[in-house]
């Protein structure tokens, strides 16, 4: 087949809405976008652990500690169901994690910032994970077979992150007078990293339009925030928070809230490397591989030793 | 040649049994070193949620697939052997059951 | 002693080591050697929290002073903590983490399959859901101690290493004071006499397996029977219990 007739079933299958599979022929450019994309998803899961697990030993309850140990394991898993399906791309997990400690592969922004407080817990499940399952509904329709059946099983099991931040959010509102202070400030300070954990305003995402054509992404980046503002605003009026954005008004005429812009100087300075912790994160990432290089090598070693056995 | 000596261990590939007596469905794959860390970490990996009561995991170049330039060959010529079907014979209404 | 107070330190006794234990391995959580080991760690983690949970909630009730299982995680003292002293170790490298996980796996395992037998209904009931997480832990711990004691010369030479800094720790697992005395009479406690040999098999065919010996020096320290603990529960604590303690009205 010459690859004109090959790029014409591909278009084919995809108005047909039907999904790519590892060993379908794909352009060359639709492989390396996925790459890209799943990759970057799955850095963001694994180094989305650390300003979680940053509490772990913290957790003021021994429920709140139980919880936030199988969240960030979740994570953990998630990060592994993405990473193998990046690997159904001929793409090694090394060469990922290579990628991820040499810079070159991207992570979410958001998770360079700190988790200073119980509060910012809180935060990071209503506000990250919320803006996050935004992204993942979407993505459980995706072109790509794997991809799309990771974001299937991710979904399933995200669905409980959302409401314990929420819960947490909830519990500190009614607290003591430090409580509710702890809840604002946390509010405040993830509200508009979580705006930008949405990509660029379309007009400027240089990846957003291939990634639509190909049914990639299915919507845009700011029809996505759109949709995380109208949801996210009454959440917060419920329990007596205030977003911290002076421009937010509701807007009858779209039915939807207009809102401030995010700081995308900001924004731009955090994704090349100058966040308050992208530093420790990925220090955190490399330090965890090479210490664990020679249990690797070991476990390595001995499965050879056994083969061995088992042949002689 | 990272592809070839990857120190995160060999891909597998993880099939879990819901119930006994159901068929076991493939759920995933992950990385391990040998027989043993393989089921430890499926099971630590694809049944936190009570997914499953039986596990298989097969390494995952002992698997072998179709490609699909076989959809032609391999399937289509399933297509019509109708009389396979049991929809495919008139009997008697007086039959209920057959 | 009454059966009363004997119970509740006994309580104390497990579910504080299981706790200890857990705040250690959840150390590990987004820092394992990989992916798969990281999952796998925060499991037993998880195990151990929920054991905790369940002992210390049923510890308040026998208490009968209103205290809850927090209230005995996050108000008390290092003085008022009867962990053993392994489960306080630090991590040290992955080799230290899975022999101290070892000792204590292999130790819960024959010591929870006794007390399942216990007079004390919910402690019997806490022993049967238990033990199936053990099993299991054992079954990892154990198979990871063959590996690294197998793998390389230098996983070979930490699990030496490993074993020499925690060896010391194992013997108070098997002490017994008044606690134990006043509650084997009732049949609600077992006699750690029994378990000793067969935690001391267990060790030996592991050990013997992953080529690994039993240090020269076999001096043994003790001491959390009395709550006198080696310098690392004071930091473990004011790190898990600062929160509560800084806003002591507040509910979570």
């Amino acid at each position: 087949m010459d690859i004109k007739q090959l790029e014409t079933n591909f278009d084919a299958k995809l108005s047909k809405n039907e999904n790519i599979e590892p060993k379908d022929w794909m352009p060359d450019n639709y492989r390396k976008h996925l790459i890209r994309q799943i990759s970057q998803h799955a850095h963001s899961e694994i180094v989305g652990m650390l300003p979680e697990g940053n509490w772990i030993t913290r957790a003021p309850s021994l429920r709140a500690k139980m919880i936030l140990l199988a969240k960030v394991q979740d994570e953990g898993g998630h990060g592994l169901y993405l990473y193998t399906a990046s690997e159904s791309l001929n793409i090694s997990r090394d060469d990922l994690l290579e990628q991820l400690h040499t810079g070159k592969a991207k992570y979410s922004s958001i998770f360079n910032y700190p988790t200073l407080t119980w509060a910012d817990i809180g935060a990071i499940g209503w506000l990250v994970d919320g803006a996050a399952i935004m992204n993942q509904v979407m993505l459980q329709r995706t072109s790509y077979g794997p991809y799309a059946r990771a974001m299937v099983r991710i979904c399933k099991e995200e669905s409980f992150h959302q409401r314990q931040g929420y819960e947490i959010m909830c519990k500190l509102s009614v607290g003591t007078k430090e409580q509710k202070e702890m809840a604002q400030d946390a509010l405040n300070r993830f509200w508009w990293p979580t705006l930008m954990m949405f990509g660029p305003p379309d007009a400027e995402s240089s990846n957003s339009e291939n990634a639509i054509k190909w049914k990639i992404k299915r919507e845009s980046n700011d029809q996505l925030r759109q949709r995380f503002v109208n949801q996210t605003v009454p959440q917060a009026e419920l329990i007596g928070l205030t977003i911290p954005d002076k421009n937010l008004k509701w807007n009858e005429a779209k039915n939807g809230y207009d809102f401030g812009e995010p700081d995308w100087t900001e924004f731009n300075n955090v994704i090349h490397g100058n966040g308050p912790c992208n530093k420790e994160r990925l220090g955190a990432r490399i330090k965890a591989h090479e210490q664990g290089r020679w249990v690797r090598e070991a476990a390595m070693a001995f499965a050879e030793k056994k083969k061995e056995r088992v042949a002689a | 040649m990272a592809n070839t000596k990857d120190s995160q261990g060999p891909l597998w590939e993880v099939f879990v049994q819901k119930k006994s007596g159901q068929p076991f469905v493939h759920c995933g794959n992950l990385h391990a070193f040998d027989k043993e860390m393989a089921l430890q970490n499926a099971r630590d990996l694809y049944t936190r949620r009570n997914e499953g009561t039986a596990l298989w995991v097969v390494p995952s170049d002992a698997i072998v697939s179709s490609s699909p330039e076989d959809i032609g060959p391999f399937f289509e010529p399933a297509n019509d052997k109708v009389f396979r079907h049991p929809t495919f014979y008139k009997i008697p209404d007086a039959i209920k059951h057959m | 002693m009454t059966t009363k107070e004997a119970l509740f330190k006994y309580l104390l006794r497990l579910g504080d080591t299981s706790m200890i234990l857990a705040q250690r391995n959840a150390e590990w959580c987004g820092h394992g050697p990989f992916l798969e080991e990281d999952l796998a760690l925060t499991n037993i983690s998880l195990d151990l929290l929920g054991q905790a949970n369940s002992i210390l909630q049923y510890a308040g009730q026998v208490e009968g002073k209103g205290r809850t299982e927090d209230d005995l995680a996050f108000h008390r003292t290092e003085r008022e903590y009867y962990n053993h002293l392994i489960a306080e170790q630090a991590n040290g490298d992955y080799a230290k983490t899975i022999l101290r996980q070892f000792f204590c796996d292999a130790f819960d395992f024959y010591f929870y399959s006794e007390l399942v037998k216990s007079k004390d209904e919910m402690l019997a009931a806490i022993s049967a859901k238990s033990i199936k997480e053990i099993t299991y832990h054992l079954r990892h711990s154990s198979s990871w101690v063959e590996r690294l004691g197998n793998g390389t010369d230098e996983s070979h030479s930490r699990m030496e290493k490993a074993m020499d800094e925690l060896w010391r720790f194992t013997g108070e697992m098997f002490e017994m004071n008044e606690v134990d005395s006043v509650l084997i009479k009732e049949g609600i406690a077992i006699d750690l006499n029994a378990v000793r040999p067969k935690w001391e098999n267990k060790v030996k065919e592991v050990l013997e397996k992953a080529t690994l010996k039993i240090p020269a020096n076999t001096f043994m320290q003790r001491g959390s029977r009395d709550a006198k603990h080696t310098e690392h529960l004071g930091f473990i604590l004011s790190e898990m219990q600062s929160l509560p303690r800084s806003l002591p009205d507040a509910k979570w």
